[in-house]
């Protein structure tokens, strides 16, 4: 009994669970294999350049788009049997907003709480509670298109919880907004995160998966390069510090200084230094007689990590 | 800042497990319809379309008024010039003639425009469809509930172009009373044939070949006379179109002179919908979830 009870614990805790998964589009291989467990309560980042598989990935999970291969589990359950089951459990916030633009702020969130299969009145009830949560109350029977873009993200994000999620799926939730608006969504999503709802987000802000992601995994060309909390990223993946010289350009003294950082990179304008200690690696570079423009000590973010994983090349 | 009661995301308890068991009154299509296509909540749908409608009532009256003019320039009008003409059962007025040949028409245009640029819009520019989908709601419920708004709106046009041809007496039987259901049948079939070829179309450009496809049936389908000015090959063409099928059956219902190839051309168009349904849920299917 008490065993069986257990077993239970451990299949429910799990909502998403990925082994091999693949998604290819014709001859185009946008996930080669991954391999994703997120728990109950969890707030997990997809962290990738474009064209990474966060998206495909993201509408597997979303059960809209099927499996190539591998194993996809979703609230334990297999999406090309159980798609819409899953889906009634589910809040998806797609990267780019989907409103219906033919209807009022207030009858985007009715219309899509029945889609759910509320009741008309459940709806209108719901809709006024996820308005003020949206802090949109005051535009309730204003048309969509002229929102700005934070007001039209915070609809998308509120229609993503008409019915209650269990898990919140939310693509680039944050991508094009102020920082105003970016800061109002992350409270809001910090708010979901407190009341229980687990939160899978996929980002290429370091900033934002710093905020609001208790683990990530770091996915590049189709593959996940690195996996874990953003600090242990950057402890495995990075040094403590980063000593930054900025020169003017074409003036680097690159080969004076390779020796003083357990890594180097060498930029256009700036030699990046990778040090446990950046203040007596700076010391060094000065005892040296190497005179850079400016220099800076920081401690090494998320977004080093990244560059060092998925590489300074541009992707389109 | 408002208080943190009021912004804390509100849980309520009736949501806490939406309903996602289907309507029993759908069960026939549950069988034929693999079980993640169809959630049996297509009238959600329509339930939408009713409400941006009543945002856009000008529009929505508009497509009343279309048919009526047709037949005042041409039953009034041009009947001026040309009396009478060979019907079902021998010379009749023109006006009588050609008022339910213009409620076949209406039918067919309305149903096969809102089917088509409805559908291309909110799929291509609106994606309303894809927020659709990421809830339980499958492409069959987006292609019933679209076919059946349509069917909606055209049945109110019908009914009210009927009242028009009673109140001016271009009707003299009391077949007349079907007249209303067989225009819902004929826009359902070319309702669901619309939205199967939208789902072909890549840009704006390709309503021109639905143009191309509909004036001239319009315009040649025995609308404005009767077949028997085609010469004989040409009448075998005519035959194939589903316009014409439409017209006859009109025809033979307002004039009461109704046999059993009444049948015929109502099997006719319970072919073109079934297969459009069919062809119009399969490819939304496959273009949506990819």
């Amino acid at each position: 009994m008490s065993d069986a009870a257990a077993n239970v614990m451990v299949v429910t805790s799990t909502l998403v669970h990925a082994k091999g998964l693949t998604k290819h589009f014709g001859s185009f291989e946008a996930v080669r294999g991954i391999d994703v467990e997120v728990g109950k309560g969890e707030a997990f980042g997809f962290l990738g350049p474009n064209g990474a598989g966060k998206s495909s990935t993201m509408r597997m999970v979303a059960c809209v788009s099927p499996r190539t291969g591998g194993e996809l589990r979703v609230l334990g359950m297999d999406p090309d049997v159980d798609g819409p089951s899953i889906r009634a459990r589910l809040g998806v916030v797609p990267q780019q907003d989907n409103l219906d633009t033919e209807l009022t702020v207030r009858q985007n969130l009715q219309v899509y709480g029945r889609y759910f299969g509320l009741s008309r009145s459940a709806v209108r009830e719901r809709a006024v509670e996820l308005m003020e949560f949206a802090q949109l109350t005051d535009r309730a029977d204003a048309e969509v298109e002229p929102l700005s873009g934070g007001m039209k993200r915070r609809l998308t994000i509120a229609r993503s919880l008409v019915n209650d999620p269990e898990l919140l799926l939310l693509d680039e939730p944050t991508t094009g907004l102020d920082p105003q608006a970016r800061h109002l969504l992350w409270d809001r999503l910090f708010r979901l995160k407190q009341s229980g709802v687990t939160l899978i987000i996929t980002t290429h802000y370091m900033d934002e998966a710093e905020q609001l992601c208790d683990r990530l995994v770091v996915m590049d060309g189709g593959r996940i390069a690195a996996e874990g909390s953003p600090s242990e990223l950057i402890r495995r993946h990075s040094t403590r510090e980063v000593l930054e010289l900025r020169f003017p350009p074409g003036e680097q003294s690159a080969a004076e200084v390779r020796d003083l950082a357990e890594r180097v990179e060498v930029l256009p304008d700036r030699v990046l230094l990778y040090t446990g200690d950046g203040e007596a690696a700076l010391s060094a570079v000065h005892a040296r007689g190497v005179r850079p423009v400016s220099t800076l000590v920081r401690r090494s973010t998320l977004e080093d990590v990244f560059l060092r994983l998925t590489g300074r090349t541009l992707v389109d | 800042m408002t208080r943190e009661s009021s912004t804390q995301a509100p849980r309520t308890a009736d949501t806490a497990n939406p309903p996602v068991a289907p309507r029993s009154s759908n069960g026939l299509l549950f069988r034929i319809v693999p079980p993640g296509l169809y959630a049996g909540r297509s009238h959600v749908l329509v339930e939408r379309s009713y409400l941006v409608s009543k945002r856009a009532w000008m529009s929505v009256l508009s497509g009343f008024f279309e048919p009526l003019f047709f037949l005042f320039s041409l039953g009034f009008g041009f009947g001026q010039l040309v009396t009478t003409v060979e019907g079902p059962g021998g010379p009749m007025p023109y006006a009588a003639f050609v008022a339910p040949a213009l409620l076949a028409a209406s039918a067919m245009n309305g149903a096969v425009f809102e089917a088509t640029f409805n559908l291309f819009f909110k799929f291509k520019y609106a994606k309303v469809y894809d927020a659709v989908l990421a809830t339980p709601m499958g492409p069959v419920d987006i292609a019933l509930g679209e076919v059946t708004w349509c069917l909606i709106r055209g049945g109110l046009y019908s009914g009210g172009f009927i009242v028009v041809m009673l109140g001016f007496g271009l009707i003299s039987s009391p077949w007349a009373l079907l007249a209303l259901p067989v225009c819902l049948l004929v826009a359902l079939a070319f309702a669901a044939a619309g939205m199967a070829a939208a789902t072909f179309m890549r840009s704006w450009h390709d309503f021109d070949l639905v143009q191309l496809a509909v004036m001239p049936m319009f315009l040649f389908s025995t609308t404005f006379y009767p077949l028997s000015v085609y010469p004989g090959w040409l009448q075998t063409v005519v035959q194939w179109t589903p316009l014409y099928h439409a017209i006859e059956l009109m025809r033979a219902l307002t004039t009461g002179y109704v046999g059993w190839g009444a049948l015929g051309h109502v099997a006719y168009f319970v072919v073109m919908a079934a297969i459009g349904v069919v062809v119009a849920a399969r490819r939304l299917g496959k273009l949506l979830l990819t």
